[in-house]
């Protein structure tokens, strides 16, 4: 049996950017893609969302101080 | 008289004699602690002064106090937040109308407050009938909100670490403890957080909580299967075995009641024994009697066969050594000694969206990198909380987002996140110096001198905080320049 684990609480909403969304994100901060954090290309959520090498999928997670607070991931297949 | 608490009066818009005054007798906390009247009691026609620093008139003092180091993340994420409050403020009818303005007061001043403040605000204002002042009220609160945010060239790593490490001191050395009435033993203080942040492959003590769903939530002899599905049981936990050597055989006697208790049918341990290889098994009236295979017959076999018959996994999931119910509010909860986060998810019964373990790595493989993120978060603010150690929560965020930062745990410390310097003078001054240089000077290595260790050797100011920039010059552009001037 196969479970869902974007349902979990401790899993946070995640969603791949469009290329326009990423053109926008990076230059709101004036960087480059690499520049982000990383999630691997054979994270369980990477792989549940089909991400592809080079989505950046943003990641909406629930913070104890802010509410809300928003992170982003490129998907990468290296190992650093 | 603490001079901090002074200082941070001072720092809010107090007098430095009414500061001083009142650092005399309370902290910051305790101030904060205590109410409207009391204050009004204790320092009379002051008090309105520093009612009015601690925040009450206006109603969000929550926002204030904290350290310097808050919301250094939060900026960040300004303008997705804020399009996620819109998406869920539509739900809430009534309350949107206020949460509503707030935004929009917001986006006009090109201004940005955590959702967290927003609702704060929004509820309060709404509860104490301050309408009118909505907009002074935000107002106030950007300006609060502003001037905690950590300055760009903070170096809130620094911070960070002195923070954890200075309520570290006063951690206890005893390391085992019994968790609540469960019996269970967990590794906690000072050595769990060495664990977590060393990031450890298994935790010494594995744990995990499991919650049930449906029916299983509220029936105890529901939760009981569960449980029994979950801890391992071995034939020697519900049988007898015997060893006769004069005939050559081991007799296992099972007991029936324990069997019973543990739902386990003679079919199963039939159907376990029959996993054993190189025996011939036969059922006997009471009980069952393993014999080695013909022309086998030594006594090593007969010990061998004894050994393997008595670790046979007749029920239960590997890696879990114990499994203890508790009631807890009006359900039952499953709690375990040993963990297998992965098997325990696919169970029937089983919660799959609140069930947990403290094994982080266990949690990365499962369910990806943002949950061990959580999951560090969680374990070491709970072990520090459970010392009665109050740091402040995004300390430990901050940690656990280095740790996380390349998808993969990476331990804090030397083999991890610091030891990985390029400066050659910086590892020598570490460790093993000498074959760090000769290592360097055989290979050529150039050190450029752009970290701490380094500078301070050499005898220059040091460089360090966050987002901290170089200044260049770009030589094309310089041309220009001498053209205006001409």
């Amino acid at each position: 049996m196969k479970i869902d684990i974007l349902k979990h609480e401790l899993v946070p909403h995640h969603e791949i950017l469009s290329e326009e969304e990423v053109e926008k994100l990076l230059k709101t901060y004036n960087i480059k893609k690499e520049q982000l954090p990383r999630i691997r290309i054979d994270d369980p959520v990477a792989k549940a969302i089909n991400a592809k090498e080079g989505d950046v999928i943003k990641i909406i997670r629930k913070s104890p101080t802010a509410g809300i607070s928003v992170a982003y991931r490129v998907v990468s297949k290296e190992i650093i | 008289m603490s001079k901090t608490t002074a200082n941070a009066l001072i720092k809010r818009g107090l007098s430095k004699k009414l500061a001083e005054k009142v650092a005399e007798k309370y902290t910051l906390a305790a101030l904060e602690k205590l109410s409207d009247a009391k204050i009004k009691k204790e320092f009379g026609k002051d008090a309105e002064k520093i009612l009015k620093v601690l925040g009450r008139k206006v109603e969000e003092k929550k926002v204030k106090e904290k350290k310097a180091t808050k919301k250094k993340k939060e900026k960040k994420p300004a303008k997705p937040a804020e399009k996620k409050v819109k998406e869920k403020k539509v739900s809430k009818v009534k309350e949107g109308t206020i949460r509503e303005r707030i935004i929009k007061i917001l986006e006009n001043k090109k201004e940005y407050l955590p959702v967290a403040v927003i609702d704060e605000m929004a509820e309060k204002i709404e509860k104490n009938g301050l309408e009118e002042k909505l907009e002074k009220i935000v107002e106030k609160a950007i300006e609060e909100y502003n001037r905690h945010l950590m300055d760009p060239y903070e170096a809130c790593g620094m911070v960070a670490a002195q923070s954890i490490g200075e309520p570290g001191t006063q951690m206890t050395m005893r390391t085992f403890h019994y968790a609540g009435v469960a019996e269970i033993n967990v590794t906690l203080g000072l050595p769990r957080l060495i664990e977590i942040v060393d990031a450890r492959k298994d935790p010494s003590t594995p744990m995990m909580t499991v919650y049930l769903e449906g029916a299983y939530k509220i029936n105890r002899d529901k939760a009981k299967e569960v449980a029994n599905k979950i801890e391992i049981t071995r034939l020697i936990n519900i049988a007898e075995v015997e060893t006769d050597i004069s005939n050559m055989k081991v007799v296992v006697k099972p007991n029936l009641k324990s069997m019973e208790r543990k739902d386990i049918k003679m079919d199963d341990l039939m159907e376990a024994l029959k996993k054993l290889s190189k025996v011939e098994i036969k059922k006997t009236e009471d009980g069952i009697e393993i014999h080695p295979q013909e022309g086998n017959e030594n006594y090593r076999e007969l010990r061998r066969i004894s050994e393997e018959v008595k670790n046979i996994k007749i029920k239960g999931i590997e890696g879990i050594k114990r499994a203890i119910i508790r009631k807890e509010g009006d359900e039952y909860v499953i709690y375990t000694e040993g963990s297998n986060f992965e098997k325990v998810l696919e169970l029937e019964g089983v919660d799959k969206t609140r069930t947990t373990t403290n094994d982080i790595h266990a949690i990365y493989e499962v369910l990806g990198i943002e949950a061990a993120r959580n999951a560090i978060i969680n374990e070491a603010y709970s072990t520090l909380q459970e010392q009665g150690l109050n740091v402040d929560i995004r300390h430990i965020m901050l940690v656990a987002d280095l740790m996380t930062a390349t998808g993969v745990i990476r331990p804090i410390g030397r083999q991890g996140v610091s030891g990985e310097k390029g400066s050659v003078i910086a590892r020598a001054a570490f460790e093993i110096t000498v074959d760090h240089l000769l290592g360097a000077a055989r290979r050529g290595e150039v050190d450029e001198l752009r970290g701490v260790a380094e500078n301070v050797i050499v005898g220059q100011p040091i460089k360090l905080g966050t987002g901290s920039v170089e200044l260049a010059i770009d030589v094309k552009k310089l041309s220009k320049i001498k053209k205006v001037k001409e």
